[in-house]
């Protein structure tokens, strides 16, 4: 009862401010760059994202690392900015700048005072196109890069499991291979491979502007058009058709053993539908799923079942991420309490998950990630830089403007038979990739 | 009245300005809250502080404040800890704490129109934990998994055998998450007494952003915090720095080795601490073109990161530095460190050095307000210090009027070189523990 009234006050707020959509319009310049302005007056602050739609799934086989090596090295100067010169204009204006780069998509940031926007974008225009690399700078930075491999990735037995695991999941898609890149091949990675991505992909075609804070459409409209207006559209962008999986047939199981390992881990990766645009309800549904299974390390199915009732679990967890190109994975966590092992870890939330599968969704439970899910979306509108990273990802992998703002709507209505139907359909354990996390035995004993 | 975050223009060298409408809001019941008023989103940012934290741990008792901390919303009142949290979620509410050296936080988020319900909810929490014997076996067990883990953490590690080293026996000196042994010795009786001592009236900060008046503000946080005890446990005596120079290896099996760097500090109430935050900021700030970032990552390629800060705590204060760097590489980035330390105690920064950081730290400082949250804690931090409500109008011209002789004479104050401990957690090649 008191779920029903607190969902209804919810819609009153929801009502109360003006609707997103309102703040959000967007653009497209003759070159093919798209341009999305989200207006929030509050500050005079303005973030400006551009995302390219290219990551790491796109690299040329035998050159894992170069989407993310290349973002590193865009700092490193133009004819008309110096090596540096760049972070340093930013800095100079009071502002920060960074960038990310993910299997899909590779994105520069900058946040300064409003009145700096115009220069900006002429510094994030002048790189787009005119690049210059030189041996002196490429070279100390491919340091960097292994460095920051070592410090992610092979200081923590953790994140090497997941590389294991995801390279497992996907035998065939380059969702398999590494982000930050494979160390073999991240040593060999030359000048040459940097240029022969940025020149293929780093076009206005093939990229999305989004400018968000305090700025007007009108304004964000000429000074795009001074700066990108003018770079020539790139012929060689494609649709990035990838190779996909092969049906699997069987469960994949790996163990790794390691000496920094203080706690066994468990983790069931599925292979999972992604958002599509125009076609997000199952997505939504395993944004439910993934709440309900283990969204919440107190009344989650797995918190109750693995850490209060039969307390064989110190921690749970489940996680989902739809917005990819691709098939996506939907996660699951377990760490056994001392004294437990892995098997009955892995037994007990086999025998969840199917007492889940039999006894179906918990009403009470379903009504408050409803509620949350709403809710949510008043919190989310007080941060103009996330909303920025939530219009800039979702572009970069496909989806429309129209896509995003529906998404609530869509999360709003599911039911909780779509939740069930999206989980018989993921929860198959032929389908997974379970990794083992253990010390080596010699230390166990 | 402005009832928003508003900056105006001030010159070209500051492009926005901190103009945040902050007031000061007394309750009826005589707390004090600082407040900004923004109304066009239907929620409010609520941050709690009491000071002490878990430096107010009693002898022996190590981690019973954090494990007091991570117990809190585990079941209040007639709720049990699963009720707790199905009541919390269906109001759509957040509430975190969380324990640190000198304070505990406590930050809420609720929405304006189940606000009564949300703040009850909380103060169930603050006022009537229940401490269960099954909540409490629990939460030990996740505070015994995380020690675990930290005890095969090389950042972890070298963290704990830095302040170990630097601080002894005072509570600086060891983690306030406890030992292995400290916090399965702890009783709900321990964690009852550190509740009683830690959150009380006597040593309470609050702020608020958001869709709420300072009426309903005062009301609540008397709601809230009135019937806390009016005082706590006494506050721990001043820590003496006692560590010197040189460097401390301690083997661990990694390719890339975690070094954390450097010496005692300088109070943040000193008259010199606007000098050393602008000579911090040139020398290890996190940013490219900071001194230490230039020489050991864009140069030289030896790390992904380096930085360094200034920590001053409320006893004690240090100037720590931290990265990370294969092994084969470690002692080249010591002896790089080392070098610029040097460089900087003598020489001081360079007129273009102290132009482009002003400009820098006063045109980053009012993008920091950016959003109910953020702000509200700015706010409880600002009145921790003990600042004065106006001093984001301030805080710009404080970093203005530092000049190139104050940074090269406090250069030469803080920036001890023989003084600076290198703790290398890893197996770097060609270095071995000094002194």
């Amino acid at each position: 009862m008191r779920v029903s009234m607190v969902a209804l006050a919810l819609w009153g707020a929801a009502v109360a401010a003006p609707a997103l959509s309102e703040t959000v319009s967007d653009f497209t310049l003759p070159n093919g760059l798209e341009v999305v302005v989200i207006e929030d007056h509050r500050a005079p602050v303005v973030v400006q994202m551009i995302w390219y739609k290219t990551g790491s799934a796109d690299e040329a086989p035998g050159h894992s690392g170069i989407a993310h090596f290349l973002e590193h090295l865009m700092f490193k100067g133009t004819p008309t900015t110096g090596p540096g010169e760049f972070s340093a204009t930013v800095e100079a204006q009071g502002g920060n700048d960074n960038a990310f780069t993910s299997f899909d998509y590779t994105a520069y940031f900058q946040r300064v005072a409003a009145d700096r926007l115009d220069l900006m974008m002429k510094l994030e225009a002048d790189r787009m196109r005119n690049l210059i690399l030189t041996d002196e700078v490429v070279n100390p930075e491919r340091q960097v890069i292994l460095e920051e491999r070592s410090q992610r990735i092979d200081s923590d037995p953790g994140s090497l499991l997941q590389e294991q695991a995801a390279a497992a999941q996907y035998l065939n898609h380059p969702y398999g291979t590494p982000v930050i890149g494979w160390r073999h091949e991240m040593e060999q990675l030359s000048r040459k491979d940097a240029l022969d991505h940025y020149s293929k992909f780093y076009a206005p075609n093939n990229a999305v502007l989004v400018v968000a804070g305090d700025v007007t459409p009108d304004a964000v409209r000429k000074m795009a058009e001074a700066h990108y207006g003018p770079l020539k559209p790139s012929e060689g962008i494609v649709p990035r058709i990838r190779p996909q999986e092969p049906p699997q047939l069987a469960e994949r199981r790996l163990t790794m053993a390691d000496p920094r390992v203080s706690q066994p881990v468990l983790i069931r990766t599925y292979l999972a539908p992604e958002r599509n645009s125009g076609d997000q309800k199952q997505a939504a549904a395993l944004e439910y799923l993934a709440a309900l299974l283990g969204g919440s390390g107190t009344t989650s199915v797995f918190a109750r079942a693995l850490q209060f009732e039969t307390q064989i679990a110190v921690y749970s967890s489940a996680f989902y991420d739809g917005t990819t190109i691709d098939p996506t994975t939907f996660g699951l966590v377990v760490v056994p309490v001392p004294g437990k092992t892995l098997d009955e870890a892995e037994a007990a939330m086999d025998g969840t998950i199917a007492k889940f599968l039999k006894d179906g969704v918990d009403e009470s439970a379903f009504a408050r990630i409803k509620t949350q899910l709403m809710a949510s979306d008043i919190y989310a509108r007080d941060n103009t830089d996330g909303l920025a990273r939530r219009y800039g990802a979702a572009l970069s992998v496909g989806l429309s403007i129209k896509d995003v703002q529906d998404w609530p709507q869509i999360l709003q209505d599911v039911t909780p038979d779509d939740v069930m139907a999206a989980a018989h359909l993921v929860l198959n354990r032929n389908k997974a990739v379970t990794s083992r996390l253990t010390q080596p035995e010699e230390a166990t004993q | 009245m402005m009832m928003r975050i508003v900056f105006a223009a001030l010159m070209f060298a500051l492009p926005v300005r901190a103009e945040v409408a902050i007031q000061s809001v007394t309750s009826p019941g005589g707390i004090t809250a600082w407040l900004v008023e923004e109304h066009s989103l239907p929620f409010t940012a609520l941050e709690i502080r009491f000071k002490g934290g878990t430096s107010l741990d009693a002898p022996g008792k190590r981690g019973a404040t954090n494990l007091m901390t991570g117990l809190i919303e585990e079941g209040a009142g007639d709720l049990d800890a699963q009720g707790f949290a199905e009541a919390r979620d269906s109001l759509a509410a957040s509430y975190s704490f969380s324990p640190g050296q000198d304070s505990i936080g406590v930050s809420a988020r609720f929405l304006t129109d189940n606000r009564d319900q949300a703040v009850a909810l909380l103060r169930q929490a603050l006022t009537k934990p229940r401490f269960d014997a099954d909540a409490v076996e629990r939460v030990r067990g996740q505070v015994l998994s995380g020690l675990a883990s930290d005890a095969k953490d090389p950042g972890a590690i070298a963290g704990l055998a830095f302040d170990a080293a630097a601080f002894g026996d005072h509570p600086y000196g060891s983690s306030g998450n406890g030992t292995i042994a400290s916090v399965t010795a702890l009783t709900r009786e321990d964690v009852v007494a550190a509740w009683k001592g830690a959150l009380t009236r006597d040593r309470v900060y609050v702020a608020a952003v958001g869709d709420i008046t300072p009426e309903t503000l005062g009301r609540i946080i008397d709601d809230l915090l009135g019937d806390l005890p009016a005082t706590g446990v006494p506050l721990p005596e001043p820590a003496t720095y006692g560590l010197t120079g040189g460097t401390t290896v301690i083997d661990f099996p990694t390719l890339q080795a975690v070094i954390m760097f450097g010496h005692d500090g300088i109070a943040r109430d000193d008259p010199d601490f606007f000098p050393a935050y602008v000579l911090n900021e040139v020398l290890g700030g996190g940013r490219f073109t900071a001194r230490l970032m230039t020489e050991v990552r864009e140069k030289r390629g030896l790390t992904y990161g380096i930085s360094t800060g200034l920590y001053p705590l409320d006893h004690g204060a240090l100037y720590l530095g931290q990265l990370s760097s294969d092994n084969a590489k470690v002692a080249e980035a010591v002896s790089i460190i080392r070098a610029e330390w040097a460089k900087m105690a003598a020489g001081g920064i360079t007129p273009a050095e102290l132009d482009t950081t002003k400009t820098y730290l006063t045109g980053s400082y009012p993008l920091r307000f950016d959003g109910n949250g953020p702000i509200a804690d700015i706010l409880v931090g600002m009145q921790m210090q003990g600042l004065p409500i106006d001093y984001s109008q301030t805080r710009n011209a404080r970093i203005e009027a530092v000049t190139l002789a104050d940074v090269a004479r406090v250069a030469k104050r803080i920036l001890k070189p023989d003084a600076l401990r290198f703790v290398i957690v890893g197996q770097p090649d060609g270095l071995q523990s000094t002194n």
